[in-house]
């Protein structure tokens, strides 16, 4: 009936609904669109000083630069090699996690389990990561002096590229798995009890269940998750990165949104700095459209 | 995963117990994985560091003191920094839930005209972000850079928080509010009658969130704010337990009757970091469920 009313008229019946839109609405046009106008730096060769107006128009010269620079393929190639540790060792293990959780008869070890798991998700980023620098540090970590007594001489975990990646992945795997079996713990809840009378009643046991009936179960949530992982396999989290890596393990570390943010801060190339960033965003955005598409295409819903 | 292949059968009989003890000892192994690194951190705080830094405190405190915990409340800006942070923290989370809850009610509603092309307009700053450097450059133009309310305003929204209030809210029955409309009532009394007492452990779910993540937010903090009695915690550890920033007063050499050292400062300080989370923890840790079961990511 209200469709047919005049579209002003609906306008004016909404109107405490618009007033308590406005804040909200002020707040994406100030601080989530307003920075996309900046995004033109990028054609620009920015000068700090003298702002957009004082500095040249150079086309896509900051593009051309970044994709033909040396930096290039060693940032991508982190970038999609840090992703890839991250799908194939912090992707299963939550799953995992969320099976043994739901499967753990004794309910004290199950919850301990749960708590232990999650309480780590609340550390703040920098301790993990102070944390993770102090125990393995070469003369007071713990870690060294572990392997001290092991006998092995002292290893310098940070400063040596070829570790960082699994530091890395440990690290996030550590801090995340808990939170992340969160979701498949609520899947697994929700599963048909009756499935598993069914599959006892033919005879199957603790393995059979996990696998013919649970697994399947999840199967929806574990999909929806994987495309949601993949849409964004060009972004890796800079935070951790920052305070992670050193001069020593650039070479391993650094992916684009890093060296998109030293080649700000540190050398002050402003326009490629921002080209190296909309390159990100560009490619990111492109992945989760795709990623939606397909999501439609094989389960029937949007993940948005 | 449980690596041994349980015995099939229909009785419950030793494979499933084998089973299940194979399970405890797998739980008490993860809940150790996890823990041990904090509780690392909390006996070598209480030690002696010739000890720590020896590798003699794997399993308990070593000859107890608390000097490390001593010199680190005395350290220049410690107080000064968790004040900062419970400053952002509780005003932030007023603008987070302000701005959030506003916005969420008046796109639950269908009678907004223009209601997908707001969400759409909310859900697309998911999609596409400007990135780090122009976020940083419009702060500046905005005249914003150094000041706090750069910090609790510039960050009272993130948009899956929104998307997870208002699918909250889309699923209070309309039956509720129609008699409120009846009796004269607006959206403004319906949105503060109705809504926000149905909505608590929604609320409660958004708002740890978003208070755990301006407690332990760190790099916009970071990067926006110059002056040191503006900083929050988070910062002023990234300089004192990531970059070893030395109290000028401790001495190089480690001796045997030492009773702080900067290694068992930093794991000190590590501990007064963590202890506000791990106090809340046990009463929060329940909404984390409540948030997943609200409808996630959908819009």
């Amino acid at each position: 009936m209200k469709q047919k009313k005049p579209l002003f008229k609906r306008i004016f019946a909404a109107k405490e609904l618009y007033l308590l839109l406005i804040p909200g609405l002020i707040w994406y046009l100030l601080f989530a669109y307003r920075p996309m106008t900046e995004l033109r730096i990028a054609f620009y060769d920015y000068n700090v000083f003298q702002g957009i107006e004082g500095s040249t128009f150079v086309g896509f010269d900051n593009f051309i630069e970044f994709f033909t620079g040396r930096d290039f393929l060693r940032v991508l190639k982190n970038t999609l090699m840090i992703s890839f540790w991250q799908l194939l060792i912090c992707f299963p293990v939550p799953i995992a996690l969320a099976i043994c959780i739901t499967e753990m008869r004794n309910k004290f070890i199950s919850r301990m389990t749960q708590m232990s798991t999650l309480l780590t998700h609340f550390i703040s980023v920098v301790v993990v990561c102070g944390i993770v620098i102090n125990f393995l540090s070469p003369s007071t970590g713990v870690v060294n002096l572990v392997l001290e007594k092991l006998g092995v001489e002292p290893i310098y975990f940070m400063t040596k590229p070829e570790y960082f990646k699994g530091i890395y992945t440990l690290m996030t795997l550590w801090q995340n798995a808990g939170f992340d079996a969160l979701v498949y713990i609520a899947a697994i809840m929700g599963i048909d009890p009756q499935l598993y009378e069914a599959a006892t009643v033919d005879g199957a046991g603790k393995m059979k269940k996990i696998f013919h009936v649970t697994i399947p179960g999840i199967t929806p949530t574990i999909v929806t998750m994987l495309i949601l992982k993949l849409g964004g396999i060009i972004k890796v989290g800079y935070e951790a990165i920052l305070l992670l890596y050193q001069p020593a393990t650039y070479s391993a570390a650094d992916v684009i949104s890093t060296y998109s943010y030293r080649l700000a801060f540190e050398n002050g190339n402003y326009g490629l700095s921002v080209a190296a960033g909309l390159f990100e965003s560009v490619v990111a955005f492109i992945m989760v459209i795709l990623a939606n598409k397909f999501s439609k295409k094989i389960s029937d819903s949007a993940l948005w | 995963m449980a690596g041994k292949k349980a015995k099939q059968g229909q009785v419950m009989g030793f494979g499933e117990k084998t089973f299940n003890v194979f399970m405890v000892l797998l739980g008490i192994l993860i809940t150790f994985i996890a823990l041990y690194p904090i509780y690392y951190v909390l006996i070598s705080s209480f030690s002696k560091p010739f000890f720590v830094e020896n590798g003699d405190v794997l399993l308990g405190i070593k000859e107890f003191t608390t000097a490390s915990y001593e010199a680190v409340f005395k350290r220049d800006g410690l107080w000064m920094a968790y004040g900062n942070a419970i400053f952002y923290t509780v005003f932030g989370l007023i603008a987070n839930m302000f701005f959030t809850t506003t916005m969420a009610y008046a796109l639950s509603k269908k009678s907004l005209v223009g209601r997908k092309f707001f969400t759409l307009f909310v859900i697309f700053t998911m999609w596409f972000n400007a990135g780090i450097i122009p976020t940083y450059m419009n702060f500046n133009n905005l005249g914003l850079l150094n000041t706090r309310a750069a910090i609790i305003f510039g960050f009272a929204i993130e948009t899956y928080n929104l998307i997870i209030m208002k699918s909250f809210f889309e699923q209070v029955p309309e039956a509720l509010e129609e008699a409120a409309f009846i009796d004269g009532a607006g959206h403004f009394r319906v949105f503060w009658n109705i809504y926000l007492p149905l909505s608590k452990p929604a609320l409660a779910t958004v708002g740890l969130f978003y208070g755990i993540s301006r407690w332990n937010g760190y790099f916009w903090t970071m990067q926006l704010l110059k002056d040191d009695d503006k900083i929050p915690l988070q910062v002023f550890l990234k300089k004192l337990i990531v970059e070893r920033v030395a109290n000028p007063s401790d001495a190089a050499i480690v001796t045997r009757d030492s009773l702080t050292s900067p290694t068992t400062q930093v794991y000190a300080l590590i501990i007064m970091a963590i202890l506000p989370m791990v106090v809340v923890f046990p009463f929060v840790q329940k909404y984390f469920k409540t948030g997943l079961t609200l409808g996630g990511v959908k819009g």
